[in-house]
């Protein structure tokens, strides 16, 4: 499509009233964004509140439900990524979309080789990967397997990817999330250039400062909605987070005091490479100790070490004041502790089998009679526990894959309390799931603590973690950065000074 | 344990499980109107009807000869009808059961000593004989004997109980062997190895048969040597297993391997020739019976029973299902990953060797080169019988159904004298029909298999 030049100077983007439901979520409830040409603009919001799926409608990878996109003032519909790029936008990803064994020049022409006589050119693809790279002031040899690039390299071939296909639009979703300091500066250098050319920008990022930095004008959704949308300078750092957090926390959390009582879990020095470093902390029983970082902070690694999923370098670990020695899950378990994985789809349930299925499984031996396994028993189990949890299915053997999140997670509950776990770890327990079924996730964690298990609660909300939790860890790459002590009267800008601090 | 239990481990089984079985039944009704013909009378009606013209109608002081041709439903017959005239005081009958050539002894003998012929009761394949049809001509002294046949009756080759046995003999081996690829299936693996298995197998217990005597070994070696062939085949698969768990080496790729080494095996063993020096007691396990009921018969259903409980009234067997749906999630819930994977190919392999001991005693010799691609059919029954590749589902019984299913096709194809060319082509296009529907299946319908989406 040819952009045919409008009197009156139609933006070069915009999104009108984007809808966008998938089963059991209404992901985008009618957000409107607008880009001009050479601008940066940037796009914040929790997790959750629907950056990603509006991003994906960007992209071509989710058609959405209603709503409008212009470019040039044309209306445009995206229904593939091909189309897409064709549109001139393209999107960097936290997840580069790189092949790792192919070089940085066969990346960036994957796809759109320049050929002569039926052959690669392989000399003019050098040249053009060359030039390129230099544009964006970085000296990366194109021949170089990208699996053996840094981070930041592997990020400029996505940039140089992006102009090579004549991109106008470039969207970069959390870009610095594993940059050190120096090579933020270097990304925020090539962004201002970039804009300098007349590309735009959508830049996605939870750091604020770096907000402050580069954009030129901010959107921020809350829920599916745009909350605000305001030039950088006219807006406050503070109001930008009450935009994000939206209401006042009261009301969202239904948090009980309680008394812990003594010490059930005790962890030193827990390590494993980079990712988590030297982690120490105590959780009483009857307690939630939330734990706060930005993504790749090393929370949920700490949780898997904890958990014996990932093996530990160092560390150790005491259950009641006694030392455990865990090396696989099956270990965890046997000490009562539990892990409800960030992942639900693809770690915590078997989608394919039923609800009941996944209920018993880790439970087989407490239904056992003789050899075989007491069928009934199992299904009356599940029924209390059904009953107990609210989860809403048709019957014990409808698959745990056409569940909602909510009861989804439920489920995965549920499979652990019946083995009378103490310990639970609850990674992320309500992404994906909708403001209904969240206060049902919290209420159960408060029923959990009033029975005097101990609950780690690791959640990117902020406002969660803040409203559910009685102290807070906070942790940047993979070490504890501070502990907050009485969580409830703490400020998210005290967190997150914590989660950014150097 | 009580039947209501176990109906409630899955409360709900939707047509669609019943989908194989009801194409099997197609199948079996397709063939045998096909094969729908007049047959002569067997069973306890003709039994009955033959007794009544021996002792009704043929007189006392003459002779009645009840003719069977060997090895047939006519031998059968003819023992029982003898059996019962005897029973009944008649003494002037004589059985005589083997070749048209038995029968021209017989009369030539009861010319000799001018003996009167009083019938000929027979049935079957006897009944085509040329020296009943000669006679008149040969025998001018007998006059006014009575010819009696059971009366014909309308009925299907497929379904003659001699027929129906073969189609078991037939699949018995690739049945067994398809329970332990079912679950290595299950778990989302293959095992290519099973058909090289069966060789190794067959040749090792042969081998240790022969080095106990050969023709004379005593009934306990042929035991052992069942014994070493299956286990062998058993810690073949356990090595296989430990390859796919402990180095994450594709299953395809490790079996592929075992595949070679263990033909080469079997090949090395016996130095290339077969081995046929067994003693009688070798062929019981697969042509033999207790009481009365064939032993193929009797292994498929002990052994299909009992994998089936295994399968969904255990722990074992729903941590199998378990690996298969998502090993991660299955990791995260506590279930010993590493222990299932070492446990499926572990049986996988002991199948395969009793397959293989199963495969030798049918055909009462071991070679190196027998069972070729034998793991395609397998893998083709468990395929058939809807068993997903992915990993996850499936059912034992299933696998039963899908092997019944190729074994049926073969047979009612040879029935109907379809040639051999012909049968290959069609058996590969019912294995791709039957997988296309069964993905239809989980999708919900034809339409969804075809959408883009």
């Amino acid at each position: 499509m040819v952009a045919s030049p409008n009197s009156n100077a139609p933006r070069l983007l915009e999104m009108k009233e984007i809808v966008k439901a998938f089963p059991g979520v209404k992901a985008l409830k009618g957000v409107s964004l607008t880009l001009s040409k050479g601008e940066v603009l940037a796009l914040v919001g929790e997790n959750g509140a629907g950056k990603s799926t509006l991003i994906k409608a960007l992209g071509g990878a989710h058609l959405p439900d209603s709503g409008e996109i212009r470019i040039d003032g044309e209306a445009v519909t995206l229904p593939s990524p091909h189309v897409s790029q064709l549109e001139g936008i393209a999107i960097i990803f936290q997840e580069f979309n790189l092949v790792p064994k192919l070089s940085a020049r066969e990346n960036l022409f994957l796809g759109k080789e320049i050929v002569k006589n039926g052959f690669i050119d392989r000399r003019a693809e050098r040249a053009r990967a060359g030039e390129l790279f230099q544009e964006l002031g970085m000296s990366i040899d194109p021949e170089t397997r990208c699996q053996d690039l840094t981070v930041a390299e592997q990020q400029t071939v996505e940039i140089a990817r992006a102009l090579a296909s004549d991109a106008r639009i470039i969207v970069m979703d959390e870009p610095t999330a594993a940059l050190s300091q120096q090579e933020v500066d270097k990304l925020l250098s090539i962004i201002r250039r970039l804009r300098d050319e007349g590309i735009s920008i959508i830049y996605i990022s939870h750091r604020l400062e770096e907000i402050y930095e580069i954009a030129d004008r901010v959107t921020v959704l809350r829920d599916g909605e745009t909350v605000g949308e305001a030039p950088v300078s006219e807006v406050s750092k503070s109001e930008l987070i009450e935009w994000m957090v939206g209401r006042p926390l009261e009301e969202e959390f239904p948090k009980c005091r309680s008394s812990p009582g003594p010490v059930r879990l005790k962890v030193e020095g827990l390590g494993r490479g980079t990712s988590v470093r030297g982690v120490s902390f105590e959780l009483r029983a009857g307690e939630v100790l939330g734990v706060s970082g930005l993504v790749g902070s090393g929370r949920t690694e700490m949780a898997r070490l904890i958990f014996g999923a990932d093996n530990l370098d160092t560390g150790k670990i005491a259950i009641s004041g006694e030392r455990r020695i865990i090396r696989q899950p099956r270990d965890a378990i046997r000490n009562g502790i539990c892990l409800l994985t960030e992942d639900r789809k693809e770690q915590g349930l078997i989608l394919i089998h039923s609800a009941q299925e996944n209920f018993g499984l880790p439970n087989l031996n407490a239904f056992k009679k003789g050899f075989l396994i007491d069928g009934k028993a199992e299904a009356q189990a599940f029924d209390s526990s059904r009953k107990n949890l609210k989860i809403k299915v048709s019957s014990g053997a409808q698959k745990a894959g056409q569940l909602s999140g909510g009861n989804q997670q439920k489920v995965v509950l549920s499979k652990w309390l019946e083995g009378n776990a103490d310990i639970f770890i609850f990674d992320e327990p309500t992404r994906g799931i909708d403001v209904g079924a969240k206060y049902e996730i919290y209420l159960l964690i408060n029923a959990l603590v009033a029975r005097g298990k101990s609950i780690l609660l690791i959640s990117s909300e902020l406002p969660e973690v803040i409203g559910m939790s009685d102290r807070i860890l906070v942790m940047k790459e993979g070490k504890v950065m501070g502990e907050i002590e009485n969580a409830q009267s703490t400020s998210q800008e005290t967190v997150l000074a914590l989660a950014l601090k150097e | 344990m009580s039947k209501e239990r176990l109906s409630r481990r899955f409360p709900t089984i939707s047509l669609g499980d019943y989908g194989m079985l009801i194409a099997l039944l197609a199948l079996c009704l397709l063939f045998s109107l096909l094969t729908l013909k007049r047959q002569a009378g067997t069973g306890p009606a003709a039994e009955t009807e033959m007794v009544g013209v021996v002792l009704n109608r043929i007189s006392g002081s003459e002779l009645a000869l009840i003719v069977g041709a060997s090895n047939t439903d006519s031998e059968i017959l003819a023992r029982n009808v003898y059996q019962q005239v005897i029973a009944s005081g008649r003494d002037t009958a004589r059985l005589i059961v083997g070749t048209p050539r038995d029968l021209r002894l017989a009369l030539d003998e009861m010319a000799a000593n001018d003996q009167r012929l009083g019938g000929i009761v027979m049935s079957g394949d006897a009944i085509k004989w040329r020296v009943i049809e000669q006679i008149p001509m040969n025998f001018p002294q007998f006059s006014n004997y009575l010819l009696a046949v059971p009366s014909e009756r309308l009925w299907p080759d497929f379904l003659k109980a001699s027929n129906l046995l073969a189609i078991v003999e037939r699949i018995v081996v690739i049945a067994i062997i398809a329970i332990g690829m079912t679950m290595v299936i299950i778990t989302a693996g293959i095992d290519l190895s099973v058909g090289s298995l069966i060789a190794l197998s067959a040749v090792l217990s042969a081998t240790v048969v022969k080095a106990f005597g050969g023709a004379d070994a005593p009934g306990w070696s042929v035991g052992l040597g069942f014994l070493v062939g299956t286990l062998s085949c058993g810690l073949i698969g356990l090595f296989a297993g430990s390859l796919v768990h402990r180095f994450k080496v594709a299953a395809f790729i490790v079996t592929l391997g075992i595949m070679m080494m263990a033909r080469g095996l079997a090949f090395m063993t016996t130095g290339g020739f077969s081995i046929d020096q067994v003693p009688n007691s070798f062929v019981w396990l697969a042509q033999g019976s207790i009481i009365g009921i064939p032993n193929t018969i009797l292994l498929l259903v002990l052994i299909y029973g009992s994998a089936h409980i295994f399968m969904t009234h255990t722990r074992f067997g729903r941590y199998i299902y378990a690996v298969g749906g998502n090993a991660e999630a299955a990791r995260l819930t506590g279930v010993p990953v590493g222990a299932m994977i070492l446990l499926v190919y572990t049986v996988s392999g002991l199948s395969a060797g009793l397959g293989g001991c199963l495969q030798a005693s049918l055909v009462r010799a071991a070679a190196p080169n027998m069972a070729n691609m034998y793991e395609l059919y397998v893998i083709a029954a468990v395929v058939v019988g809807g068993t997903s590749l992915s990993g996850g589902s499936g059912r034992v019984f299933g696998t039963l159904i899908g092997a019944f299913i190729i074994a049926v096709i073969q047979n009612g194809m040879n029935l109907i004298g379809i040639q051999s060319y012909t049968q290959m082509f069609t058996l590969g296009g019912v294995i791709v029909l039957a997988v296309l529907l069964d993905k239809a299946r989980q999708s919900g319908g034809i339409r969804q298999l075809f959408s883009r989406n």
